[in-house]
């Protein structure tokens, strides 16, 4: 293997891994500042029990993302040092402001909130979670501004032989960087939605503390409904966008190779790249494809072909992952809706409880899919259309890059058992008993 | 201007990183030797307790403006230190998560795994930072298209090293005084002597390097054509003598304000002497990486000036309340209770 492909090799990993923590992070924690706040408007301990239980795990959680997000960080410079002096003048800028606006502002807090319980009034106290909160949802969005600018570039010139800012309130509000925000953020709410009312229906099964997660179902259930039918209907607002701003990304997930008009979309299909066509192609919808991409019935879209080879971007990947991603869609709505109308006598429905405590891994398998989508799709090209990612590597030596992406591996491989086994363990130990 | 601004914010970033994260790297390394028992273990883990985290973003922070001002610098210097800065940021990994997973379960073997990993990870990281520094101001082998050219035995010159022992010693002394101020009764009196007794080799090793400096590096050139930036060599000095003196007095917060500055007087004075260089190459001046021949645009620098100017005195706000709000040593009852490492 050469520099490029241990590279690739290695920031994926790292990102993968970042991102199975940081979701959960994004909803848990205002889901906690939710429950810490109507503990101090209605003094009912319950609401403090629950802000502490969930706290606990949020934490476990929180410290993996912290810990891996700083990795990140630096490997730009580390592994893609020619994407970086390229870059540099704007997406620097951008990690740069979320460093100082939100990160500062996460890991001093949340350190204060841990260690304050008995030191702050339960106000203030309150009040810190909620900064933990909003801080990291704002670290959500400049990191998400700075990745929808190698999605989409927006606001330069290439000067100097790199790319230099010229607006950057275009890149701050370009469409693409708000789609991926409140795509990205909602699945995050999703996924935390389905975290707590998967524990608390493992609870509920074992008739464990049966009036606290009630309590802790409902305000799951409402976040989880409310976010998978934004999603999908949210969604859709990021596929009509590719049909303009990345048709290679748009044709490769649709594995849609002829350019036509009033292109259907199949609902069973199987790519072969190999051949340039699909082996497979059944049940076609008509005309649903150029209305998705385009909101016209009859509009062009334009298929891989008609893209030269070196352009394409990996097909199946793109493909499947998009095809998981939106099926996993549409089974939250439906779990969720009929959760939310048990939600009064769920406890007498074990079976399916038990299937929502086995939905936990489902919303982590869709936003693992849809930045596989995001990233592979984007490919050959690490700032589209204008930087390919084999032009981006840093100079170093094959040993190097193996070495420290075998460490990567290791390494997190370990943090993640020692990590999930954690989470396990305190989410079944429950909320600690009534204080006396 | 501009260029020169950021050029000096950079040396600030990294000078209050030393400050703050110091004292937790120090004090994870002296933790074995300081605490004698399992109660005594976690005062010192709860006197860094509420702060390691904010002080390691100083850390992103000082990455991060790097890589805004300066990216040329940062493409460079990263994938130049690619081995050392990985071995920095594992070792970071591992001392982050030891502190939320040690107490998470009472088996013996698991609390001594995290305190190898947060040993470590406190150790390591002050020795690469200080190998790192001593490199830089030394200049490292880079050629005009910023490839280097050399390995990590490269950077483990005489000179090198003799940088990573002065960090390791200058965080252990800072640390120690922290514990100082955080603690009570035997332990209080242990860490305080070992801030006394390490202050020792600490003054040998600094008038070493300082005297290696001189003929090893150009930092002391740089310094003497501008006289006025004689007061941060001065600065680190007095606040070395303060710092001993103090502490011979058991004023433990003033002498941490020493220890204080003598870390920030010596990181300043590191990185003016190397102005406008960043990162100068060995190979030939030419090939170096300075503050002006890898800027960012005067836009991109103007907007993240706005950005720091407003931000970063926030941050100072917020961090020094949570500082004076944190500031009484552990007690036995905090350990007791659920909020405690
Ligand atoms: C949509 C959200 C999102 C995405 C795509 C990323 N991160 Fe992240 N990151 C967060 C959302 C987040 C967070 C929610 O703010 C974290 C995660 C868990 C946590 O505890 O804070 C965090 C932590 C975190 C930290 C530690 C911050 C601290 O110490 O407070 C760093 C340095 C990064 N991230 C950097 C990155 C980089 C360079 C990424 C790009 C490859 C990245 N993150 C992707
Ligand atoms: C957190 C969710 C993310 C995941 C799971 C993810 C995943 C991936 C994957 C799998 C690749 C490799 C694609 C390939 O080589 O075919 C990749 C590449 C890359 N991504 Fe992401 N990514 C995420 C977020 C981001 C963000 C927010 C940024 C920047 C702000 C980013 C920057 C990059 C860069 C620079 C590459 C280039 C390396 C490469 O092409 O292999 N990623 N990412
Ligand atoms: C059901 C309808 C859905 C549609 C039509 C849809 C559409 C899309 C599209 C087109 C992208 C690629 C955008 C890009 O490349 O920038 C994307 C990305 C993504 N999707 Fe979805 N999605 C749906 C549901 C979901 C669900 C349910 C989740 C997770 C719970 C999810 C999580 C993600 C994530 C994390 C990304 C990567 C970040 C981004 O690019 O915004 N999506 N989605």
């Amino acid at each position: 293997m050469n520099v490029l492909t241990l590279s690739r090799l290695q920031f994926a990993v790292a990102t993968y891994f970042h991102f199975l923590f940081v979701p959960l992070t994004l909803g848990l924690s205002i889901v906690v500042a939710i429950l810490e706040t109507m503990y101090v408007r209605s003094g009912d301990v319950d609401y403090k029990r629950a802000a502490q239980f969930w706290g606990k795990l949020f934490l476990i959680n929180f410290a993996i993302g912290i810990v891996t997000g700083i990795t990140l960080e630096f490997q730009f410079g580390t592994n893609w040092s020619r994407y970086s002096a390229f870059v540099g003048d704007i997406f620097g800028a951008l990690l740069a402001i979320e460093a100082t606006v939100a990160f500062f502002l996460e890991s001093t807090f949340v350190a204060v909130w841990f260690f304050g319980w008995n030191k702050l009034s339960p106000k203030a106290h309150a009040v810190t979670i909620w900064l933990v909160a909003i801080a990291s949802n704002v670290s959500a969005f400049w990191i998400l501004v700075a990745n929808a600018w190698m999605q989409h570039p927006v606001g330069f010139v290439v000067r100097n032989g790199r790319a230099e800012l010229t607006d950057f309130f275009a890149i701050i509000t370009q469409r693409f960087a708000l789609l991926e925000f409140v795509h990205t953020v909602g699945s995050a709410y999703i996924l935390s939605g389905f975290f707590v009312v998967g524990i608390s229906a493992w609870h509920l099964l074992r008739k464990h503390e049966v009036a606290f997660f009630k309590k802790s179902f409902r305000l799951g259930i409402a976040f989880a409904l409310v976010f998978s039918l934004f999603e999908i209907l949210q969604g859709h607002m990021n596929a009509e966008l590719l049909g303009a701003a990345q048709p290679t990304k748009l044709a490769a997930m649709e594995s849609h190779w002829e350019t036509g008009r009033a292109v259907p979309l199949n609902l069973i299909q199987w790519p072969d790249t190999a051949n340039e066509r699909n082996s497979v192609q059944t049940l076609p919808v008509p005309k649903l494809l150029s209305l998705l991409a385009t909101y016209d019935p009859n509009a062009e879209v334009k298929g891989l072909r008609d893209f030269p080879k070196q352009d394409r971007p990996p097909v199946l990947p793109s493909f499947l992952s998009f095809r998981i991603m939106v099926g996993l869609g549409f089974v939250f709505v439906a779990l969720t809706a009929w959760a939310w109308f048990k939600r009064d006598s769920i406890e007498h429905s074990p079976v399916f409880l038990k299937v929502l405590v086995w939905s936990i891994p489902l919303p982590y398998i869709a936003i693992q899919t849809g930045w596989t989508l995001a990233e592979v799709g984007r490919q050959p090209w690490i700032v589209y259309g204008l930087m390919r990612t084999s032009d981006a590597v840093s100079p170093l030596a094959v040993s190097q890059v193996a070495v420290s992406a075998l460490a990567f591996i290791l390494v997190y491989g370990l943090l993640g058992i020692a990590d999930f086994y954690l989470l396990f363990k305190y989410a079944r130990k429950g909320p600690a008993p009534v204080a006396a | 201007m501009l260029e020169t601004i950021w050029f000096a914010l950079w040396g600030v970033l990294w000078a209050v990183y030393f400050m703050l994260d110091g004292f937790d790297l120090g004090l994870g390394t002296l933790r074995p030797f300081l605490a004698r028992n399992q109660d005594e273990s976690r005062v010192v883990l709860n006197a860094m307790g509420p702060f390691w985290d904010g002080n390691e973003v100083w850390l992103l922070t000082a990455g991060g403006v790097t890589f805004a001002a300066f990216p040329g610098t940062y493409a460079v210097m990263f994938s130049s230190l690619y081995t050392p800065l990985m071995l920095l940021l594992f070792a970071l990994i591992l001392r982050g998560i030891s502190f939320e997973f040690r107490g998470k379960e009472d088996a013996a073997w698991w609390r001594k795994t995290w305190d190898a990993c947060m040993w470590i990870g406190s150790f390591l990281p002050a020795l690469l930072l200080g190998v790192a520094f001593a490199n830089i101001f030394a200049g490292i082998p880079i050629d005009g298209e910023g490839v280097f050219h050399g390995n990590l035995f490269t950077l483990l010159n005489p000179y090198g090293l003799l940088g990573g022992v002065l960090f390791v010693l200058l965080f252990t002394v800072h640390g120690a005084l922290w514990l100082a101020i955080k603690s009570e009764g035997q332990l209080r009196d242990r860490a305080g002597a070992a801030a006394k007794i390490l202050w020792g080799p600490l003054l040998i090793i600094a008038v070493t390097f300082l005297a290696m400096t001189r003929y090893t590096t150009r930092l002391w050139q740089n310094v003497l054509a501008k006289p006025v930036l004689l007061v941060l060599p001065l600065l680190a000095v007095a606040g070395l003598v303060l710092t001993r003196v103090f502490a011979g007095k058991g004023s433990w917060w003033k002498a941490w304000f020493a220890s204080s500055a003598t870390i920030v007087g010596a990181t300043l004075f590191g990185v003016a002497g190397l102005y406008p260089a960043l990162l100068p190459s060995s190979l030939a001046p030419a090939f170096s990486k300075t503050a002006f021949n890898s800027a960012s645009t005067p836009l991109t620098l103007k907007i993240m000036l706005g950005v720091a100017l407003v931000m970063v005195p926030v941050v100072i706000v917020y961090q020094a309340w949570v500082y004076r709000r944190f500031s009484d040593p552990v007690t036995a009852e905090e350990l007791a209770g659920d909020h405690a490492y």
